[in-house]
């Protein structure tokens, strides 16, 4: 099995073993195994919906630390615009971006701008009549992961468009490296992150060779230092601030208001990504041109590692959007567009292929799958279809698969197990009644 | 399901005049069954065409019927057989945006004549076989080997 990196992970002492987890997992990757969730590396694409589910906050988004800024000369923070969403002060972003300072960074540079250039970057794609129909944002990797190992037959629709964040990693460090002459390696990057997907996509990179982001903090793991901060009235300016079509990115509908008018459509949460995506592998949205999919629930400012309710971050981040004030907003899209002149459009298109991620199929040739498939029908026909999760897999069919690939026993069902113990009874029952030759014929049977 | 032996898998599926609801649900375990075994996507997604195609002139034309799904090592057969009412005219049901479907049905965005050639497209090998007042049998097969290599 391919052993990917994974920024969730399983807290084993916190673990109680109860079956939360496995039932909200879209790619049905975790299985509980001697009291404790076991997450299949090959099948999981950090979307954080455990993270979400687990009530004993068991599951943990891996992120750096503030230490990590020691590795480099110059730290530019990069935050998603859904920071700005979870703080309920009273604070403008010129605060915000102070507070960031605060910690530790020489520059901050807003993910915003870099959803500025994308926009503008995805709106000159579309219109290539070449690519196929409906085209899928690439700017949850979330949702690429899932497309990767559900719907590797969608993997032509995804735009290859590189993410916001990237974008804006890249000009900020090309600015940076401009103004000061310092080594690009001295240079660190770190993604202000709402969720597990974006730090995987830092780690092992979407569509790309390398990565251009150093590192990333999660929201709730800085919310603390950043607040106490806020109290003390600092304000600054960062590198670069997207416009408020920008900062819109971070709720569901934000980046086809950005695109502006055209046959699209949104759908936000994992499992209604899963139902639209469904629809469009079967080819029954042909008339769609463009579909923004997002992994958690009303957009970016609901991602498993903020810290404010996903609501009402959307409401807060509606006021941060409006902010802006239509001067800056047609200034920083301009400078977007200079960007883009002045790197190049494709310099923001993925450059590396999206391939397709095993990890769904039952045997790895052909002939023992069919057998398996087989055997699996079989199986499943004799469960109870209750998909208690009491064995461990979140439905009797996954059931059934773990015991074709043997990763499981059918008598892990609870139901099957007293099936047996019935008929064991039975044939105690029957044994302990037999006659001796030795003794007298009893009556009663 | 009946497996015949144990390198063909045979599943079906019974489909019910008229239900709009539950059509496409044959389709969606096709495409689930065949990703499982690890076919390419491409001929996944042809498949999951064809049957879905299949359950939708059942749901529309048939008085009920079934969508088997056979595959080896060699093809991938989506099968439609219903016990009627039969095509009169073969060659007509074929011909692209002709059909049969009443009002009612077209009103709901269904019955545009493309069911049958858009089956024909994703298939290699493509069968009808019917009798007014018996019922059709189509048969659609993708090969996962070329044939005879």
């Amino acid at each position: 099995m391919e052993s990917r990196f994974h920024s969730v992970k399983l807290l084993e002492d916190k673990c109680k073993g109860c079956t939360n987890c496995i039932k909200r997992c879209p790619t049905e990757a975790i299985r509980v195994r001697e009291g404790k969730a076991v997450i299949n590396a090959a099948r999981c694409i950090d979307c954080g919906e455990c993270v979400r589910t687990c009530e004993n906050h068991a599951k943990a988004i891996i992120a750096n630390s503030l230490e990590d800024l020691q590795g480099f000369d110059y730290n530019i923070a990069i935050p998603a615009p859904a920071l700005y969403s979870q703080i309920g002060k009273a604070s403008g972003p010129d605060e915000i971006v102070w507070a960031l300072e605060q910690l530790g960074f020489d520059a901050v540079c807003d993910v915003s701008f870099g959803a500025d250039i994308i926009t503008e970057c995805t709106r000159r794609y579309i219109k290539e009549n070449t690519l196929p129909r409906p085209l899928i944002s690439s700017a949850c990797p979330a949702v690429v992961r899932l497309v990767q190992v559900r719907f590797p037959g969608l993997i032509p629709h995804l735009a290859k468009m590189e993410s916001p964040m990237y974008a804006a990693a890249r000009v900020a460090r090309a600015r940076i490296r401009a103004q000061l002459r310092i080594a690009d390696e001295r240079i660190g990057v770190f993604f202000i992150s709402p969720c597990a997907a974006k730090i995987t996509a830092i780690i092992s990179p979407l569509g790309s060779e390398k990565s251009y982001v150093n590192g990333a903090l999660a929201v709730s793991d800085i919310y603390g230092q950043l607040m106490a901060s806020l109290g003390r009235g600092g304000k600054s300016r960062p590198l670069y601030r997207g416009s408020g079509l920008g900062f819109g990115w971070a709720m569901n509908g934000g980046e086809l208001r950005a695109l502006g008018d055209m046959k699209a459509l949104a759908v936000d949460g994992i499992h209604n990504v899963i139902g639209v995506l469904e629809e469009a592998d079967s080819g029954r949205l042909s008339r769609v041109d463009y579909i923004e999919a997002l992994a958690c629930q009303a957009g970016c400012v609901g991602g498993p590692a903020n810290v404010e309710n996903p609501f009402v971050a959307r409401v807060r981040m509606r006021d941060v959007s409006a902010g802006i004030d239509a001067g800056s907003m047609a200034a920083s899209l301009q400078l977007a567009c200079d960007c883009i002149d002045e790197f190049g459009e494709g310099y923001f298109h993925m450059h590396e292929p999206i391939q397709p991620l095993a990890g769904m199929e039952l045997a790895e040739n052909l002939e023992s799958a069919i057998a398996r498939m087989g055997e699996l029908e079989r199986i499943v026909a004799e469960l109870p279809g209750l998909d208690c999760g009491a064995c461990g897999s979140p439905t009797c069919r996954t059931h059934a698969e773990d015991v074709v690939c043997g990763r499981a026993i059918e008598t892990d069902c609870v139901f099957k197990l007293r099936e047996r113990m019935q008929q064991m009874a039975e044939d105690l029952l029957r044994l302990a009644r037999m006659d001796l030759p030795s003794m007298a014929r009893r009556d009663d049977n | 399901m009946t497996a015949r032996d144990e390198h063909a898998l045979e599943m079906d599926f019974t489909v019910a005049r008229h239900d709009f609801a539950a059509a496409g649900e044959a389709a969606s375990r096709v495409k689930q069954v065949l990703r499982q075994l690890g076919i390419a996507s491409d001929l996944v997604r042809r498949a999951a065409v064809a049957t879905y195609e299949a359950e939708m002139n059942l749901v529309i034309h048939s008085s009920g019927g079934k969508v088997v799904l056979r595959v080896d090592s060699e093809r991938i057969v989506v099968e439609a057989c219903d016990l009627g009412p039969g095509i009169p005219d073969i060659e007509l049901a074929m011909r692209e945006g002709y059909s049969t479907a009443s009002d009612e049905v077209r009103e709901m965005g269904f019955g545009a004549g493309m069911g049958l050639p858009n089956m024909q497209r994703c298939s290699d090998s493509f069968k009808i076989d019917s009798s007014v007042g018996r019922g059709t049998t189509v048969t659609a097969v993708i090969y996962i080997t070329e044939p005879g290599s």
